[in-house]
């Protein structure tokens, strides 16, 4: 079980994480400044194991991997949208964060909700109801149950 | 069956006859380009993460400090410095304050045919060269760095068919900033964005590279233009050869096609905080503003600047203003210095600043306090892209940014006497 915290349509990266970060020697560094424009509790607050979700073209703009990677340092358990922006969706995945399309979710939960997601099943459960996500393509699976392409990389 | 051109790159790239969209293919990279916002990120892991660190060919590599330079903090000069000593030990093609990488890159490598991939979202501009040029995180950068490879999901095509030719006073930055406010944000995530048709001929190179290097505002995965006579001259101007010239079949297949008149383009900006919010430039009238960026990779060459500095002649900047002009490379800044541009910006109270990707990124130079406007020729809008997260930037040609840096409020050129 993890707590939702709920973003908008056409969430930006530099709203994830601001330009003015991106040169911090570290993950660590820039991790407690994610989502700072949009709400400057989310780093303080999010806790391992609870999820972003959010309406359509979650991470468009800039490649910048600070984007999932600040989320998954924070223990963030998966995003879930109802549509992702092309870089940010392979970006997550090739670090090994779960990205799933889900088109029910976002319209049926609230910042605070607890939700527990089945990954492998391809389904979520939050205030009673389950919800059916969209399964990643074999090849993209692949890389992300090895942990994402690096550690699939070692192991060739 | 046909293929298009986003097709027929990645079928060579991967060694195969055909591809079709949805199919992923393991393709050899060309060209890998990395700049200051995340190569310190991709070395770390190079040395702490890869169980057999190696550069499958160090040829391919191209890296520009370009994002905040000169450095700006203790942390930026330590990030810059990793970059500098990592490059030097394993001879890395290495620029530093020479100019916007993607300019550069134009400038210097980008070559019909190629697949390139960049660790910067803006890497699409390199279509204007017949290129599939795609935006990738550090993650993918370093797989290909290491391997020389990497896997591509063969994208759907969007074809513009364009026509006729932009009126008097407006620019190709009007004419995809109003595609962009047409099919949205997300209007070609995923997909490849082809441009043609007559009216394309008669576009400059830095009018195309305008064009394909906003692509991604849409969500494209890359842009693509056929090199024609004007793509090889300039290509033979740099000193430079095709890998290979790509066009569509004629019966190539097009998850959708568009029709543009180019006549019918009207001056336009793009309101905060989405790329998407395109509006007619005279519904913005009158908004105050407090900043005026002329530069970035998306529109500050020369012919950004000769513009600029023609409606500049024989006005002043706006006493409440500071207008910026930064011009994408060293390259340009030279050129507009002989032909006397630096002159007419300074001496109207412009502030030159060097090569740089400066406020259009919102990290080093020129960056906006709580409440302040910027009007920009930048790629970006979003919020707090351009310095505090309460403030707002438009975006529009360098006709418009110059025009309303003379008046302190927005406004077009044509207002401008």
């Amino acid at each position: 079980m993890g707590k939702i915290f709920q973003f908008h349509s056409d969430v930006d990266t530099d709203q994830i994480i601001a330009s003015q970060y991106l040169l911090f020697p570290t993950i660590e560094e820039m991790k407690e400044h994610t989502f700072e424009s949009l709400d400057k509790q989310f780093a303080a607050g999010v806790q391992k194991g609870d999820f972003v979700v959010a309406a359509e073209n979650f991470g468009c703009g800039s490649s910048r991997e600070q984007a999932p990677a600040v989320l998954k340092a924070l223990g963030v358990e998966a995003v879930i949208a109802k549509s992702f922006a092309r870089i940010f969706y392979r970006n997550a995945i090739n670090i090994g964060l779960p990205v799933i399309v889900c088109k029910d979710l976002y319209d049926n939960v609230k910042t605070g909700d607890e939700m527990e997601l089945f990954l492998t099943d391809g389904k979520a459960v939050c205030n009673g109801k389950t919800f059916v996500c969209t399964k990643l393509p074999a090849y993209m699976q692949g890389i992300l149950d090895q942990g994402g392409l690096i550690p699939s990389l070692n192991k060739e | 069956m046909g293929m298009t051109m986003a097709e027929k790159i990645i079928a060579a790239a991967a060694g195969v006859e055909s591809v079709k969209p949805g199919d992923i293919h393991t393709v050899e990279v060309d060209r890998l380009m990395s700049n200051d916002g995340t190569t310190h990120l991709t070395i770390d892991m190079f040395h702490n993460n890869i169980k057999n660190p190696k550069i499958a060919d160090v040829s391919k590599l191209v890296w520009v400090v370009d994002h905040n330079v000169p450095s700006d903090s203790p942390k930026t000069a330590a990030s810059h410095k990793k970059m500098r000593d990592f490059a030097k030990k394993h001879g890395i093609t290495f620029y530093e304050g020479k100019g916007v990488c993607h300019q550069i890159m134009m400038e210097h490598h980008v070559r019909p045919g190629e697949l390139i991939f960049g660790a910067d979202s803006h890497t699409c501009a390199y279509g204007a060269l017949g290129a599939f040029g795609t935006g990738v995180g550090c993650t993918d950068y370093l797989y290909a760095m290491v391997t020389g490879k990497s896997w591509v999901l063969v994208p759907e095509t969007l074809r513009f068919n364009l026509s006729g030719s932009l009126p008097k006073g407006v620019y190709a930055r009007d004419l995809i900033l109003t595609i962009i406010g047409q099919i949205g944000a997300n209007g070609a995530n995923y997909k490849a964005m082809e441009f043609g048709g007559e009216g394309l001929a008669a576009l400059t190179m830095s009018d195309r590279i305008a064009i394909c290097n906003l692509c991604v505002e849409a969500g494209a995965k890359t842009a693509l233009m056929e090199a024609d006579d004007t793509a090889l001259a300039y290509l033979k101007e740099h000193g430079r050869e095709p890998k290979h010239v790509f066009s569509s079949d004629a019966d190539a297949v097009f998850a959708k096609e568009y029709d543009i008149d180019l006549s019918f383009i009207k001056p336009v900006v793009a309101k905060p905080h989405f790329v998407d919010q395109v509006v007619d430039a005279k519904e913005c009238a009158g908004i105050k503003i407090d900043e005026a960026f002329l530069g970035s990779c998306n529109n500050g060459r020369l012919e950004d600047l000769r513009v600029g500095a023609e409606i500049l002649k024989g006005h002043k900047v706006h006493p409440l203003v500071r207008f910026l002009v930064v011009p994408a490379s060293n390259t340009v800044y030279r050129q507009a210095l002989e032909e006397g541009l630096l002159d007419i910006f300074m001496e109207a109270g412009a502030i030159v600043m060097n090569a740089n990707c400066s406020v259009c990124w919102g990290s080093c130079q020129g960056v906006i306090g709580e409440g302040e406007t910027l009007i920009s020729t930048g790629t970006r809008n979003f919020k707090g892209r351009a310095g505090h997260a309460d403030s707002y930037v438009y975006l529009a040609s360098a006709a418009t940014v110059t025009a309303s840096a003379i008046q302190g409020e927005i406004t077009t050129a044509d207002r401008i006497s």
